[in-house]
Formats: C-alpha cells, sequence, structure tokens
C-alpha cells in the first residue's frame, strides 16, 4: 500500500493536487470562525467571486451560497487591460533591452561612458516612478506600459550584456574567417548567443511585466485587475482581493507557460540533461 | 606575376610578436621573433615545437586574427590586410556554433559569401557525405561525438575551397583511432585538390606522417624557427603504417635530436612560471 502511495515520478501530480486541497481544507476549516474569515476570506466565496467574474450564468441561493451568485462576466476588461498592459511592456522592454544591451557590449566606449547612469538606473527601486509615469502619461494603460518597461528593461538588457560578453571566442574567430561581416556576425553570432541568456531572463520579466503593471493600476486607473483590487480593498472586500490575486497568479503562469513553449522551441539545439531512456 | 605553380602561398617574413600585459605596460612577453616561415602552393608543412612556444600565435598570424608586432605576411605574393580571405583555419577547440545543425554549420561559410540558401545547401551537404556525415545533417553539435565535430568542422573549412588551410592541432582531443583515421582522410582530401597546408601541432609522429616538410620551432620566449626538414617519404601514405617505415625512424631520430632541447627547455620554463 505504501509502495504505492510513496511519492514518485508516477503519482507526483496526485500528490501535487492532494496538497492544493489540503490548503484549501485548512483555509475553510479556518475560516469558520467570523474574525479570521474578515483577514483570511472563505475560498467559497473566492472562487464563486472568480465564477462571477468570468461566467455569464449565475446559480439562485443555494446551500453554497445563501445569497445565490451572480453570473456577471464583467472581468474581461479588467482583465484585458492588464494583460495588454503587461505584453505590451514585456514586448517593449524586450525589444529595448535586446537592442540597447547588444549596442552597450559591441561599443566599449560608449558602454564605458554610460556605466554608472547604467548602475544608478538599476539600482533605483523603479517602482517610486509610478507617480512620474502617472503625470507624464496619464491615467490610461501608457503610465502602466511604462513603469513595467523600466522593469523588465533592465533584466533582459544584463542579460543580453552577459551573453554578448561571453561569446566564445573561438566561435567568433571562426566565423570571421569564415568571411563574416560585421552585420553578418552580429545576426549569427552575438544574436543567437545572447538569445539564450535571453531567453533565461524571459521567465522573470514576464513576471515583473505583470508585477509593473498591476503595481501601476493600483496607484492610479480606471480599470485593470490592479483597480479591482483596490477597489475591493476599499470596502474591506478581501475574499474579491483573493480571487484577484488567484486570478492574476493564473495568468501570470499562463504567460509563462507560453514563454515555456517558445524557449523550448527556439532552444532546441541546447544540450539537456535526461535524453537518454531507461528500459 | 610569378608562375602560381612555384609562388609561395603564404609568406611570414621577419616576423615578431610582443604582447603587452593590460595592466602593467611594461609586463611585456615576446612570443615570436624574427621569424621567416614560406609555404608553397600545394606543399603540406607542419610545425613543431614545445607546448607554450606561440605555435598558435604564428597561425594566427597568418590567418590575419592577429596583427605582429613587426614583420611581414604575404599571401600569394600581396601583403595581407585585414583577415586572410584565402585561408580556411581549423581551430584546436571546438569552434562549431552550438545553435546551428551540422548541415548549417557547413553553410555557413557559403551563406557569408551570398551563395543562395538551395546552392549552399546542396554544396554543405556534398561536403558532408565527404567527411562520411552524410545523415548526421540535422545533429546539434552537442548531439555529435568529438570526432564527428572535428570531421564537421573540416567540412566547414573546405567547403569554402580555401587556398590556404591552416590547421592549429586539429585533432589533439581525439582518441588515437579517431585520430588516425581523421589524419589519413585529411591527406586523401588533400591529395585530391593540393592545397597549401600549415599545420601546427606538438606529435611529431603526425607532423613526419602527414608533412612535405616539418619546422621545429625553439622554445619561447622570443620562439624561432632552429630546423627545418624535407620529408621524402613516399605517398599516398597510411599515417599508422608510414611509422614502421625505416627512414621515418631515421627522420624522427634526427628531428628528436634538435627537438627534444626544446621540449626540455620549455618545461622548465612552465615549470618556473607555475612555482
Amino acid at each position: 500500500m505504501w509502495q504505492r502511495l510513496k511519492p514518485s515520478e508516477n503519482n507526483l501530480r496526485a500528490w501535487q493536487l492532494g496538497l492544493l486541497a489540503v490548503i484549501l481544507l485548512l483555509w475553510h476549516v479556518a475560516s469558520r470562525d467570523q474574525k479570521i474569515a474578515f483577514f483570511l476570506g472563505e475560498p467559497i466565496k473566492v472562487a464563486g467571486r472568480v465564477w462571477s467574474w468570468f461566467m455569464p450564468v449565475g446559480f439562485g441561493p443555494n446551500a453554497l451560497f445563501p445569497d445565490g451568485l451572480p453570473g456577471n462576466a464583467d472581468i474581461y476588461l479588467h482583465l484585458g487591460t492588464t494583460l495588454l498592459e503587461t505584453v505590451l511592456a514585456f514586448g517593449i522592454g524586450t525589444v529595448l533591452g535586446l537592442a540597447c544591451g547588444l549596442w552597450l557590449a559591441l561599443a566599449p566606449t560608449a558602454s564605458a561612458i554610460l556605466d554608472p547612469y547604467i548602475k544608478a538606473a538599476n539600482s533605483m527601486p523603479r517602482v517610486i516612478l509610478a507617480p512620474i509615469f502617472s503625470l507624464w502619461l496619464g491615467l490610461g494603460i501608457w503610465s502602466k506600459v511604462a513603469l513595467a518597461v523600466t522593469l523588465v528593461f533592465f533584466i533582459v538588457f544584463f542579460n543580453v550584456y552577459q551573453g554578448v560578453k561571453e561569446v566564445s571566442p573561438v566561435v567568433l574567430a571562426n566565423a570571421r574567417m569564415l568571411g563574416a561581416s560585421q552585420r553578418q556576425l552580429l545576426r549569427t553570432v552575438y544574436l543567437p548567443s545572447a538569445t539564450s541568456w535571453v531567453f533565461s531572463s524571459l521567465h522573470t520579466s514576464v513576471g515583473l511585466a505583470f508585477v509593473g503593471a498591476v503595481v501601476g493600476e493600483y496607484l492610479g486607473s480606471a480599470r485593470g485587475v490592479g483597480y479591482l483590487i483596490l477597489q475591493a480593498e476599499g470596502t474591506f472586500d478581501v475574499n474579491t482581493v483573493f480571487a484577484g490575486i488567484v486570478v492574476l497568479t493564473a495568468f501570470a503562469l499562463v504567460l509563462d507557460g507560453i514563454v515555456g513553449r517558445l524557449e523550448k522551441r527556439l532552444m532546441k539545439w541546447q544540450p539537456r540533461s535526461g535524453e537518454t531512456e531507461k528500459l | 606575376m610569378p608562375d602560381s605553380d612555384t609562388a609561395c602561398a603564404l609568406e611570414l617574413i621577419d616576423i615578431s610578436c610582443t604582447f603587452r600585459s593590460r595592466d602593467d605596460a611594461s609586463q611585456r612577453y615576446t612570443a615570436v621573433s624574427n621569424t621567416t616561415l614560406r609555404i608553397n602552393a600545394g606543399e603540406f608543412v607542419s610545425v613543431v615545437g614545445p607546448t607554450g612556444c606561440g605555435k598558435s600565435t604564428l597561425l594566427n598570424i597568418g590567418a590575419g586574427l592577429l596583427a605582429a608586432s613587426s614583420g611581414e605576411v604575404k599571401v600569394f605574393g600581396e601583403p595581407l590586410v585585414g583577415i586572410n580571405t584565402r585561408a580556411g583555419y581549423m581551430f584546436q577547440a571546438e569552434a562549431l556554433m552550438p545553435w546551428r545543425s551540422a548541415l548549417a554549420n557547413v553553410m555557413m561559410g557559403l551563406q557569408y559569401r551570398g551563395v543562395p540558401d538551395p546552392e549552399a545547401r546542396r554544396q554543405a551537404q556534398g561536403w558532408l557525405e565527404r567527411v562520411g556525415l552524410a545523415e548526421f545533417g540535422d545533429r546539434y553539435p552537442h548531439q555529435l561525438s568529438g570526432g564527428m565535430r572535428k570531421r564537421t568542422a573540416l567540412a566547414q573549412v573546405l567547403a569554402l575551397d580555401p587556398d590556404i588551410i591552416l590547421m592549429d592541432e586539429p585533432f589533439s582531443a581525439l582518441d588515437i583511432q579517431t585520430r588516425q583515421l581523421m589524419e589519413n582522410e585529411v591527406l586523401a582530401l588533400w591529395a585530391a585538390k593540393k592545397k597549401a597546408v600549415l599545420f601546427i601541432t606538438h606529435d611529431l609522429d603526425e607532423a613526419i606522417a602527414m608533412s612535405d616538410r616539418v619546422v621545429v620551432l625553439s622554445a619561447g620566449p622570443g620562439t624561432h624557427p632552429i630546423g627545418e626538414f624535407a620529408i621524402d617519404l613516399p605517398r599516398p601514405r597510411d599515417v599508422a603504417e608510414v611509422r614502421h617505415h625505416p627512414r621515418f625512424v631515421e627522420l624522427h631520430t634526427q628531428i628528436w635530436n634538435v627537438l627534444r632541447d626544446e621540449v626540455l627547455k620549455g618545461y622548465a620554463q612552465q615549470l618556473k612560471k607555475a612555482a
């Protein structure tokens, strides 16, 4: 019996789901106490909140939801706004980081001049730029995009910079001997070599793009999931806050999964351990 | 224009090369001094010398990857400026691009020269077949064995049909059987299309078995040639069998007598450096 229940490769998924069930159950039991429920929320109500956000069909009063469960399907505008900000920031930040990283890594003079500024800009807690961006770009999506771009940019930038610096000198000399011009070197050696570094940074930066978008919304906006959370917090509606967190986490995981897919496809040249099969 | 059959493919004339330490400009190291080396078109020349004596420096100067401190490099009579475009270079270390398949790696030089993709693919496939890797074009370098990677690198260099081939201990990382196999293949390919070859090695057997001429370099610093031996063994040769040829043994003894002192000197210097 224990042999089959022992955590192993085969029942890993079951164990993961089991852990989730245990946490939800503990949460549910703890939230039977009204005082705790005020701060921690109730898992069933959080789930109900998520349902009414996404589903157009509601339920009448029943055992689980004595007040009934409306089907508002009203999150799509907010979620779409947040996702749009995230994706825009992720794209713009990655392209800018890639371009600046390549440029500075290949232009030692420019990099030497700009070095202290880059260090300063990177050390600065960039969330404090949010009010400035709101001032410049208004309360629409662009102030959030700008904030998230500053977060994404530096991660990608430093990785590309590092990636170009660590191009194998032999591969570089080989390409030059084979007759590569400067532009061909950039396209066939520096860029592919930097991409592996970029991809390792993309997982971090997709999360940070989300952080930038949501924090931006939280600090001042008229729509977005961050705005919903802010509104709920204002009315001590802790269940909605938790529902917002759940939704954001789920979508961050989806974006991360997409990046992972893309990485797998583009980086198939990389040796991966565990390519042998045990018989 | 001199007769192209007898012309020098590559001339290194009175080359000196001094490296300056980046941190301390007063720290200098003269790797090569007053070296003259001529390789005729179609000639296979090996350069042997103790480890760390500046053999690779010499080769990099001939390739145009490194500028000499003084002296002149001529390629088919023309002074060399920048990269030596008539030369192909086979590196000691891994030089294949890990993100390109074997076929794409061989195609690369052709693509740089603006050969259209289908044509480059066809030629590259032909070269992969000639080095015995016809079936492995779609593999990435990490999926190939060390010997296969060397073959791919060889195909990559030969695909551009260079007039001069520079080889920097290309087989030193291979096991002895694979190595002899590769050496024979290089000889066969060379015999088919007589190119000028400058072959750097620390293995005297390899040098004698393959070359028309063996140049012995002194121990560093300030490496310079101290002996030159014409190898008059009959061709075609099999590198494994030629080692038992009486003339091979004779030449080996002669060259080793010159080389031995330098090897000991070079080793003593390395010990001093390490201490």
